[in-house]
């Protein structure tokens, strides 16, 4: 039996090998799906599955058609860049702000600091539907007036990110090394000399971390978006659910729309995976 | 820990010769210095705040003048992380030239006020004003005292997305869990490089937002065409392989059966991120407890249910939690594949409709306030944990 043991020992599971094939399979077999209909004519996508193609690759029509038009006739260039300048600004800036409570949380001790935490993990749970009416009022014609741009979405995410960037950050930091901070205060730093100098860059793989969940967060966002900002200014997602809702005449341009929109944060995700595994479980497990 | 900090102050009180002039009784050269600081420290922090203010409204009023939609981003970005580090860097200034035992005792909770505002201003204030909101009319002009929760419970509708919540709350969580707990298990049973491109492949849907995830399966997986026509959709074209009729799926109330299948969207979402925070529990389970169980004559599953899972149950509770909260208050899917028709409905997507399409403040309110109240004992729950943990370190 030894062919039936791994590299490292251990026994190999046929059981497990042919389970996680079969729905890693079932796991895709959508967004293949996607992949594929995005280039199909309309025509193609109407008279067989795009299953179909795998079998036989050359027996339906193919098209870049279906991006060209989304880009340029529904606005989805534009869309994209929007995205991006709403998701980049609302993922980095709470990071600072979440960044300096999470220091004080973990290495200040102070009157009310189990109280005031208790108020971030409370406040983890709202729905951010109760914030919809006030803050349209607030941002809204009758007060600040600047509803429909940009800045009202950074705020709105950054303040609704804020209670988990503070929650991830502090788990993180909960778990470095006491000691390296006690020597940074007998050389006579100061906690802002301390947090630079040691705290900010040992807590970079919880940063990376929370930034990867807010960016996915804030850019798959449809109701804030939908809600506060202009149609010059929405994001790509929804321009996708506009696209959705006009059935009938786009229905073939729904696929390469979707692509679209997921293809950024797609990477994102890949690129920075391993940072948010590590980032996210160090203290969340833990704790 | 507590012990810690305590002593940690009182060494580097004693320890610093340097830090001790700062004393209020020493020399008149020193407490000027000092007064210039705290005077360095509150104008540089008013001007930031000014600047940065003024930065974002201009972006916000006048963006023609920065160019491009880029240039607005970047901009935002440079003020934003740049404003927030000035602005504590004067708040250092200010209250570091403050004497000794003022500024030790301030700077705690002049590192919590930026963020801790925030909050305050898009989560605890909006909360106390909805629920204001809640007893007033659809414009928040009047008071009009229980009238919205009197409408809003005498209305069908209201029960019918009451009972849908309830379903997406009994179902999703737990089976996201199950599955999560599945993939991770039989993963971790992998070679190393099969592991990686499984567990890739499971949680890369993680990255699709709630509209994507719809579109896909609308058009790709649930899709109907009349018989006789091609089956585009993949369900209709294995129930149709069988000898079934095509069925429009999403229509098919019976049962529930049109939300059941709302609910696996949301589930092909969230298998990927319960499996990363269970896998990585499994992996820090101890390799010899789970040997002692072996070598006791235990088989792989009395191992899973005897070992496993009681050393992943904290973790197991988290993953659930989360999954719940996102339930609870699910939107996105609902509005943009059925919108709530073919008693579909729930109550995120019901709280849109009133505040958006009919405009009645108040019902809106009460509809959340509703939701409020279903989330709190989910509130005192992990609050209790917190609060246990604390007083376990």
């Amino acid at each position: 039996m030894n062919a039936g043991k791994l590299a490292d020992g251990r026994p190999r599971s046929p059981f497990s090998m042919v389970v996680m094939t079969l729905l890693a399979v079932l796991w895709t077999i959508p967004t293949i799906g996607l992949f594929i209909t995005s280039f199909r004519t309309r025509d193609a996508a109407l008279t067989s599955g795009w299953w179909t193609t795998l079998v036989d690759p050359f027996g339906t029509g193919w098209t870049m058609e279906n991006y060209r038009n989304v880009l340029d006739g529904r606005e989805m260039g534009g869309g994209l860049l929007n995205s991006i300048v709403v998701a980049v600004p609302a993922t980095i800036i709470p990071i600072m702000f979440a960044a300096f409570a999470a220091y004080a949380f973990t290495f200040i001790k102070f009157p009310a600091k189990d109280l005031l935490f208790m108020v971030i993990v409370g406040v983890l749970v709202i729905p951010t539907q109760v914030a919809f009416a006030p803050m349209l009022n607030l941002l809204g014609p009758n007060g600040l007036n600047v509803s429909g741009e940009f800045i009202a979405v950074w705020l709105l995410h950054t303040g609704f990110g804020m209670p988990l960037a503070i929650y991830v950050l502090r788990n993180y930091m909960s778990t470095l090394p006491l000691s390296v901070i006690e020597s940074a205060k007998i050389d006579g730093c100061t906690h802002f000399q301390t947090f630079w100098r040691l705290v900010a860059p040992m807590a970079i793989p919880a940063m990376a971390a929370f930034a990867t969940l807010q960016f996915l967060w804030v850019w798959n966002d449809l109701l804030i978006a939908k809600l506060f900002l202009d149609q010059r200014n929405t994001t790509v997602i929804v321009l996708l659910q506009q696209l959705l809702g006009t059935q009938g005449q786009g229905a073939e341009l729904v696929t390469a729309g979707a692509f679209l929109s997921i293809i950024l944060p797609m990477t994102v995700f890949v690129v920075l995976q391993r940072y948010f595994v590590r980032g996210l479980t160090s203290g969340a497990v833990k704790g | 820990m507590s012990s810690t900090s305590t002593s940690q102050s009182q060494k580097s009180s004693s320890a610093d010769g340097a830090e001790d002039r700062r004393g209020p009784s020493t020399g008149r050269a020193t407490d000027e210095l000092q007064l210039v600081k705290v005077v360095i420290g509150a104008v540089g922090l008013a001007l930031t705040l000014w600047l940065v203010a003024n930065t974002f409204l201009a972006i916000s009023y006048y963006p023609q003048w920065f160019g491009g939609r880029l240039v607005v981003g970047l901009v935002a970005v440079v003020a934003g992380v740049g404003g927030a580090s000035a602005m504590f860097y004067f708040l250092n200034v200010f209250i570091d030239a403050l004497p000794r035992r003022l500024s030790t005792g301030l700077i705690p909770y002049a590192f919590l006020l930026p963020g801790f505002s925030l909050v305050v201003l898009t989560l605890v204030y909006p909360t106390i004003q909805t629920i204001h909101y809640s007893f007033a009319n659809r414009e928040s002009t009047a008071y009009v005292g229980l009238e919205n929760y009197r409408v809003i419970f005498s209305d069908s509708t209201f029960w019918q997305a009451i009972t849908n919540n309830v379903l997406w709350i009994i179902i999703v969580p737990a089976i996201t869990v199950i599955f999560g707990v599945i993939v991770a298990v039989l993963a971790d049973k992998l070679s190393a490089t099969g592991e990686k491109a499984a567990k890739g492949f499971i949680f890369l849907p993680m990255a699709i937002s709630f509209v994507g995830a719809s579109a896909i399966w609308v058009t790709l997986v649930y899709a109907y065409a009349p018989p006789g026509g091609a089956q585009t959709g993949l369900l209709n074209a294995v129930w149709t392989g069988m000898g079934g009729e095509p069925r429009a799926w999403l229509n098919i109330s019976a049962g529930r059966l049109n939300s059941i299948m709302l609910m696996v969207i949301l589930i092909w979402l969230q298998v990927g991120f319960a499996m990363i925070l269970l896998s990585s529990a499994i992996k820090g389970v101890p390799e010899d407890t789970v040997e002692a169980a072996r070598i006791d004559g235990a088989n792989e599953l009395q191992i899973f249910w005897q070992v496993t899972v009681p050393q992943i149950k904290t973790t197991i509770i988290t993953v659930y939690i989360t999954v719940l909260i996102l339930v609870m208050k699910v939107f996105d899917i609902v509005y943009v594949v059925t919108n709530g028709s073919f008693k579909t409905e729930v109550i995120a997507n019901l709280f849109f409709k009133e505040i958006f399409n009919n405009r009645q403040a108040g019902q809106a309110a009460a509809i959340v306030v509703v939701l409020l109240i279903a989330i709190l004992p989910i509130m005192y729950y992990q609050i209790r944990t917190f609060r246990r943990e604390e007083a376990g370190k």
